[in-house]
């Protein structure tokens, strides 16, 4: 598999710390971390999972049109999440549910879009700068870095202020590495030397296709060909998601420029549930990567430090709540009214607008009795 | 007052105003700072205003478009440069994916205020790539407003107009036009948003067209003066939404409408003209709508582009088959 000397891994597979060359200079993150705040990480990940499993579920039981499963990638999510400030901006593709909650989203407005109700909709403004999905891969990229630009113009990084020196995080795959919008993003992130932290998950299957058909190089290689520092972590190990997106974060405030993490993961599950992964992989790397699950090993750290078994009960507790909360409200889920076909189509007035949606209005209402 | 100048410099005039009156107003694409662009409409704006306000980019029509969608995000007004019609299409992912529907996919809660500026049209005896007319892909697309002025004038305020829109605005610049002078007041009241205009009144026939193709239509109103047939000339200056009131009106009046481009007739703006005007003015119609618009080709090397391209003698053809029903 893809792991080198290189690859920074603070927590081994069995839940031990590790002493290398590699995690020297990202060991001191995690050293000032407190019991209760690695709890907190082990129940984001936790409760997340069942989310997740719960939303499969859901589309199995036809309340979901579809759902991406992100089982297996939750350690490079809540690490990397719980690195990045409130006013930093995080722009994710479509699989960083656990993102999304932590900055807010409620869990059912991520339903509704797989439900068929939603292109999005929630407002990045309110939910600590979480921007909205982006469904082709990789446009996001190049948003994240215009945003980036923009702080730059409005002097919100690089101030020496850690209190509102901002940067922006963007979240992308594997596959999005061969789009040429992620390499433009990289351009351009280097060109203006934006406050910026490219985080890629590297989950090794773009659908069915394996990362060694995007790339003959380690990802990570590719930031470092556009000039930008770049670093291989373990992405099924919170601590070095944690840490190294905090050492990179903290850079690209301090107006250092980009940063580019790829984070060695596993979609342990399908691309989303129209997928049928055992068309395309062995079952011998699925057991690889299950020897290496983020949870399992996290688990093993936090009981090694003492944790109590009433934690892991109630964090469990928690997130069957959570199921039992969703799989009652998606059912309630309104269908929004035919004219907010028009309503947001633009912002200023529209005529063609104006004029469909009021006949739209005419044709139903000529359906109504005494019509 | 008016003052005399060319499009090219009514257009910086109308970039100069409004990056004046706008902070948050920033100009982005290829080779527009020292250089002032390969049509000069941005000369000496980033002397003036900075290379924060006026940003010379890298190569890349995807990144200029993507970053300006995140600028916009971030609270400014980026106004790109695209260099040549042809070059647009390596950003037409982010324009029509992304730019157009982003305020739709935040339902009303972000607007987004990017002008992308497009150097369009032939008649300049280019290579391939630099002589397009690309506008009927992006009216196609809901969420984008489409803007294409044929005058100085109208470049001034319509550059402005585009500006302060909180929609996305393709800004279609007829670049034969750049260098040809008019006159420009720059105290008058503006142009109502996305208005259509009579430019010479006629009675027995209608022609309808933008950008470059204006003047073409009003040279050959004037032919069909010498012949004894009034003419009428609207010019559509927006092409998304399109000001059908006026073009209905001289239709009712006229009788007989016929519409020119210099895109290719298939399924382009002239075409939805021409349904819209047989929808809405049927009963007043003496003859079917007619276009005379580029062929349905790749635009031809630029010896043959007199043939491809409308002309006054192909638009008078048009006039005399109209009047002929």
């Amino acid at each position: 598999m893809s792991y080198t000397a290189a690859t920074v891994q603070l927590l081994s597979p069995e839940g031990t710390l590790v002493h290398s060359d590699a995690s020297e200079q990202y060991l001191p993150y995690v050293d000032k971390l407190s019991d209760d705040a690695l709890q907190e990480f082990h129940r984001h990940m936790v409760v997340m999972r069942r989310f997740d499993i719960e939303a499969a579920n859901l589309q199995r039981q036809g309340q979901l049109a579809l759902w991406v499963p992100s089982h297996g990638q939750e350690a490079a999510q809540v690490g990397s999440a719980l690195a990045a400030k409130p006013q930093d901006h995080l722009f994710p593709s479509y699989r960083e549910h656990v993102i999304a909650l932590m900055r807010g989203v409620d869990p059912i407005t991520i339903l509704s879009m797989f439900r068929g109700l939603s292109h999005g909709g929630w407002d990045p403004k309110d939910h600590d700068n979480f921007h909205l999905y982006t469904l082709v891969i990789g446009s996001q990229t190049l948003h994240a870095t215009g945003y980036a630009m923009g702080m730059n113009l409005e002097g919100r990084s690089g101030t020496g202020n850690p209190d509102t020196d901002a940067a922006v995080m963007v979240y992308f795959g594997d596959g999005s590495t061969s789009q040429g919008d992620v390499s433009e993003a990289m351009v351009f992130a280097a060109s203006y030397q934006t406050p910026q932290v490219f985080f890629l998950q590297n989950n090794h299957w773009a659908i069915s296709v394996p990362v060694s058909r995007q790339s003959r190089t380690p990802l990570y290689l590719r930031g470092e060909g556009f000039g930008i520092p770049s670093v291989q972590i373990d992405g099924n190990d919170v601590l070095a998601s944690f840490a190294v997106s905090k050492a990179n974060l903290d850079a690209a405030r301090a107006g250092e420029g980009p940063r580019f993490i790829e984070a060695l993961t596993y979609r342990m599950g399908a691309h989303t549930t129209s997928d049928d992964p055992s068309k395309y992989r062995e079952n011998s790397e699925l057991e690889f990567w299950a020897q290496r699950d983020p949870i399992t090993r996290f688990d093993t750290y936090l009981r090694s430090r003492g944790a109590s078994q009433a934690f892991f009960d109630d964090i469990a507790a928690e997130g069957d709540d959570l199921a039992a909360d969703i799989r009652k409200r998606i059912t309630e889920l309104p269908v929004p009214a035919t004219s907010t076909l028009f309503d947001h189509v633009y912002s200023d007035p529209h005529p063609v607008m104006d004029a469909q949606r009021a006949a739209l209005a005419d044709f139903e209402a000529s359906f109504e009795e005494g019509n | 007052m008016t003052e005399t100048m060319t499009m090219a410099k009514a257009l910086n005039e109308g970039l100069r105003a409004a990056m004046g009156s706008d902070s948050k107003v920033l100009l982005m694409g290829e080779d527009i700072g020292p250089l002032g662009g390969v049509f000069r409409v941005t000369e000496g704006l980033q002397a003036e205003f900075g290379d924060k306000r006026v940003l010379d980019t890298p190569l890349a029509e995807s990144g200029i478009v993507g970053t300006a969608i995140g600028l916009a995000m971030s609270g400014f007004r980026p106004v790109c440069e695209i260099q040549f019609d042809g070059f647009i299409f390596p950003g037409f992912d982010q324009i029509t994916s992304q730019l157009a529907k982003l305020t739709a996919r935040h339902e009303g809660t972000l607007q987004m205020p990017v002008v992308i500026r497009v150097p369009y049209g032939g008649h300049i005896g280019a290579v391939e790539h630099h002589q397009e007319s690309p506008e009927a892909y992006f009216a196609h697309s809901a969420g984008l407003r489409l803007l294409s002025p044929a005058t100085p004038h109208d470049a001034y305020w319509m550059i402005q107009e585009a500006i302060t829109s909180n929609d996305p605005v393709m800004f279609f610049e007829p670049k034969s036009r750049y260098w040809q002078k008019g006159e420009v007041d720059r105290e008058s009241a503006g142009i109502a948003t996305h208005s259509s205009r009579v430019v010479r009144d006629g009675t027995e026939v209608t022609l309808v067209g933008h950008g470059a193709i204006v003047s073409m239509l009003l040279q050959a109103a004037e032919l069909a003066a010498e012949e004894g047939t009034s003419v009428e000339v609207v010019d559509l200056r927006s092409l998304s939404p399109i000001d059908y009131d006026p073009i209905v009106a001289s239709a009712q009046k006229t009788g007989r409408v016929v519409v020119v481009q210099e895109a290719p007739g298939n399924v382009s703006v002239g075409s939805e003209v021409a349904a819209t005007v047989a929808e809405r003015a049927f009963y007043s119609l003496e003859a079917p709508v007619l276009r005379v618009s580029g062929y349905d080709t790749p635009f031809p090397p630029a010896k043959l582009e007199s043939v491809y391209l409308p002309s006054v003698d192909r638009i008078l053809d048009a006039v005399d088959r109209a009047l002929a029903y």
